[in-house]
């Protein structure tokens, strides 16, 4: 079985239509990269993915598992495994980092039927982790996200990824902002979860970040819609020649004979 | 906004689980206030003379005054004749010499708000005084304290007991002609607590007061004296619930604290009176006046406030820093959530030299929730190198709530510093969300941050009470995020 399938999926926000029938398929194992221009309508996918208040599905269906995402709230999703490492990580101002992760993963495990961890428990999962993305481990003490640099908010949200080890992990735009250091400590992270029981889309503008995180497959999304897909060969030719080529063959084959 | 304030919308859904009634048989004054009903309390209590005039002064002197209209908080005017001043659960016989012999009635109330007075159940190292209505109904651990020379019993047992000790400090931090409902307090008060802290003495236990209103129609007043002597001790601790009641209920109470040369007094309070339902029927007037002053060398007063109840809070609890290089702290956590309106903060009052003191005030707004924070800072001529450091938090949930802020500033000694920070937040929509995708539920995402937002004040509560705050608020805030 397929662990999420999109079918002519069309969605917007505020009444304006940004994913105008959209289709993709990912099995457990795989890395799929949705690579495209501003304002395709990447983020879009991420966050009804996700299941951000104010975006409106208008048609179609995505199957999660099987069964269909779109009926359960965002942390009945998050509880399933989906976990969205955010293009812009939101700080929240007095809620301490190891209490936030904790409560997090203690929310999983009880959807899972397995027993709460402690704190100390806690901290001997953490303390693997915060190495693997290379933070220092005061961070773990600071408010969630506040005070963070961009390239630890972005580290950090890897560090989420890898304490919450979901079965399909949405990265949106994960590499803006990174230096590349960071990009290559966030992309090694990411490679370090990699199983074959689950599954990662990595929705990306430029092509570096597949240097490092190697997909299985690339689509390039195009008002809406993927207009190409290709293996990660079709990520370098993108490199090369830019989005224009596709989308102006995108464009006439939308012309009339 | 379109969905996100749909999300905020719903948080406004919550049940008051302290609201029952206990149906015992109670023996009131008839509703109305004059001489006779001023008279009848203080015959009721077998009060010595001193006492009763002190009360027909305040009762005159309160005839000459109009109730304040500076609080920004908006309520229809109070008939103060409708109320019934005094207000007994009927004795039997002539009253209970022990706990043993209280009404089982009433235990099992205390009981139902986790306040277990009986022997075998008592709160493990908090000596409790109950009050019900206009009455204390018990305290425990009374002779524990005894050894320790503390002195911990009802207001009227004070009265009677302790004359000297009354007549010494009563009004001498919140006179008689203080403020309107203070000095209705004066004229009227039924009951409270007493603790008296000898020189030298480091009370062995927290004390707490617990404060019940029961009967209907019926203001509370009661009134609270401590004296901390000479390098004393005490942590004292306040909660009160009332039953839901669909009229308003008048609470105005007096506290007062006294510390002398090296003592110090720390002061909590979880008031939860009933606030009202959402569409702001009913719920309690809480008109408080609490003052303490360090009247010795070092001495220090710390209040710690978390405000959950009430209809309307008007409070102010203040320190007069009169002995040089004492303290001053106080710690508020206000919460008001439906149709809840709070004007509460602080006074400082920088008398001697070297006086310190520290505001952290976190006020939270819900629901159509009104939340005022109004602290004075005043350092006098002769305060010289008075510290004064103030940090004002407003947290909004929702559109249609409010925070406000009215510092205000006085300072005539030069050498004075005096800071003063405030920020204004919201739970922003994308911060649930982040909770959300993390497998948080909205409630506990609301929860977690309100938290975090106030745990510099749930710091400094005793711990166990720091467990409940942080419960109460939570309940506080059910259904106030759909």
């Amino acid at each position: 079985m397929s662990l999420l399938e999109i079918k002519n999926l069309h969605a917007g926000v505020d009444g304006k239509q940004i994913i105008k029938g959209l289709t993709l398929t990912i099995n457990p194992g795989e890395v799929h990269a949705v690579m495209g221009p501003n304002g395709s309508g990447k983020s879009t996918l991420a966050a009804v993915l996700a299941g951000r208040e104010g975006y409106h599905v208008t048609q179609g269906e995505v199957l999660y598992k099987g069964v269909d995402l779109l009926d359960f709230a965002p942390e009945e999703r998050a509880r399933e495994g989906l976990f969205l490492a955010f293009q812009y990580p939101v700080e929240i101002p007095g809620v301490n980092t190891t209490y936030f992760l904790k409560a997090a993963l203690n929310e999983l495990r009880k959807h899972r039927g397995l027993p709460e961890v402690d704190a100390i428990e806690f901290l001997d999962i953490i303390k693997d982790k915060i190495q693997l993305l290379e933070l220092r481990e005061d961070l773990l003490k600071r408010s969630v996200n506040e005070g963070f640099s961009g390239g630890e908010k972005k580290r950090a949200e890897i560090l989420q990824m890898a304490v919450l080890e979901p079965t399909l992990a949405v990265l949106d735009e994960t590499d803006s902002g990174l230096d590349i250091d960071a990009l290559r400590i966030v992309a090694n992270g990411v490679n370090h979860l990699k199983r074959a029981d689950n599954a990662q889309l990595v929705i990306t503008h430029y092509q570096r970040l597949l240097n490092h995180i190697v997909p299985d497959y690339v689509h390039v999304l195009f008002d809406g819609r993927i207009v190409k897909s290709g293996g990660k060969e079709l990520a370098f030719e993108l490199e090369a020649k830019g989005y224009d080529w596709l989308i102006k063959g995108h464009k006439d084959q939308l012309q009339p004979a | 906004m379109s969905t996100a304030t749909e999300t905020i919308e719903s948080f406004v859904k919550q049940g008051y689980k302290w609201g029952f009634v206990t149906d015992i048989e109670s023996e009131s004054a008839p509703p109305g206030l004059n001489e006779e009903i001023v008279r009848f309390i203080s015959h009721k209590k077998q009060e010595p003379e001193w006492m009763l005039d002190w009360r027909l002064k305040a009762y005159r002197h309160w005839l000459t005054m109009t109730e304040p209209t500076w609080p920004n908080v908006h309520y229809p005017k109070i008939d103060f004749q409708a109320s019934i001043y005094y207000s007994a659960p009927k004795k039997k016989g002539d009253g209970p010499k022990s706990l043993d012999e209280v009404d089982p009635k009433l235990l099992e109330t205390y009981e139902k708000l986790g306040i277990p007075l009986n022997e075998r159940a008592r709160l493990a190292g908090v000596a409790v005084d109950a009050v019900f209505d206009s009455v204390s109904v018990g305290t425990t651990f009374k002779d524990k304290l005894a050894e320790k020379g503390v002195i911990f019993c009802s207001f009227s047992e004070a009265v009677r007991e302790h004359p000297e000790l009354v007549r010494k400090y009563l009004g001498s931090v919140v006179p008689y002609t203080d403020n309107y409902y203070a000095t209705l307090n004066s004229a009227v008060f039924s009951d409270g607590s007493f603790c008296y802290i000898p020189k030298g003495v480091r009370c062995p236990m927290e004390l707490s007061t617990y404060f019940r209103i029961n009967a209907a129609n019926t203001g509370q007043f009661e009134r609270t004296l401590i004296i901390a002597e000479e390098g004393a001790y005490v942590s004292y601790l306040e909660g009160c619930t009332a039953p839901m009641r669909d009229e308003n209920q008048l609470h105005a109470a007096v506290v007062e604290l006294v510390a002398l040369d090296n003592a110090e007094i720390k002061y909590s309070t979880v008031q939860n009176w009933y606030p009202g339902d959402e569409n702001g029927r009913g719920g309690i007037y809480n008109f408080v006046t609490k003052r303490g002053i360090c009247k010795g060398r070092k001495s220090k007063i710390s209040w710690t406030q978390v405000e959950t109840g009430s209809a309307i809070t008007w409070k102010y609890p203040s320190c007069i820093l009169q002995g040089d290089d004492s303290v001053g702290e106080f710690y508020s956590v206000a919460l008001t959530n439906n149709c809840q309106q709070a004007d509460t903060g602080t006074k400082m009052i920088h008398i001697g030299k070297n006086t310190r003191s520290t505001i952290i005030s976190k006020g939270i707004s819900a629901g159509k929730g009104q939340n005022s924070y109004r602290g004075l800072v005043k350092v006098m001529k002769g305060a010289t190198h008075a510290r004064n450091f103030t940090q004002c938090d407003s947290l909004l949930i929702g559109d249609k709530c409010g925070a406000h802020t009215f510092p205000y500033i006085e300072v005539k000694n030069p050498s004075a510093r005096v800071e003063h920070e405030a920020t204004t937040s919201k739970i922003g929509d994308d911060q649930i969300f982040y909770c959300n995708q993390r497998g948080l539920s909205k409630q506990d995402a609301v929860n977690m941050i309100v938290n975090g937002f106030c745990k510099e004040v749930f710091r400094e509560l005793p711990m166990e009470f720091a467990v409940e705050a942080q419960k109460l608020l939570g309940v506080s805030l059910e259904g106030s995020v759909g």
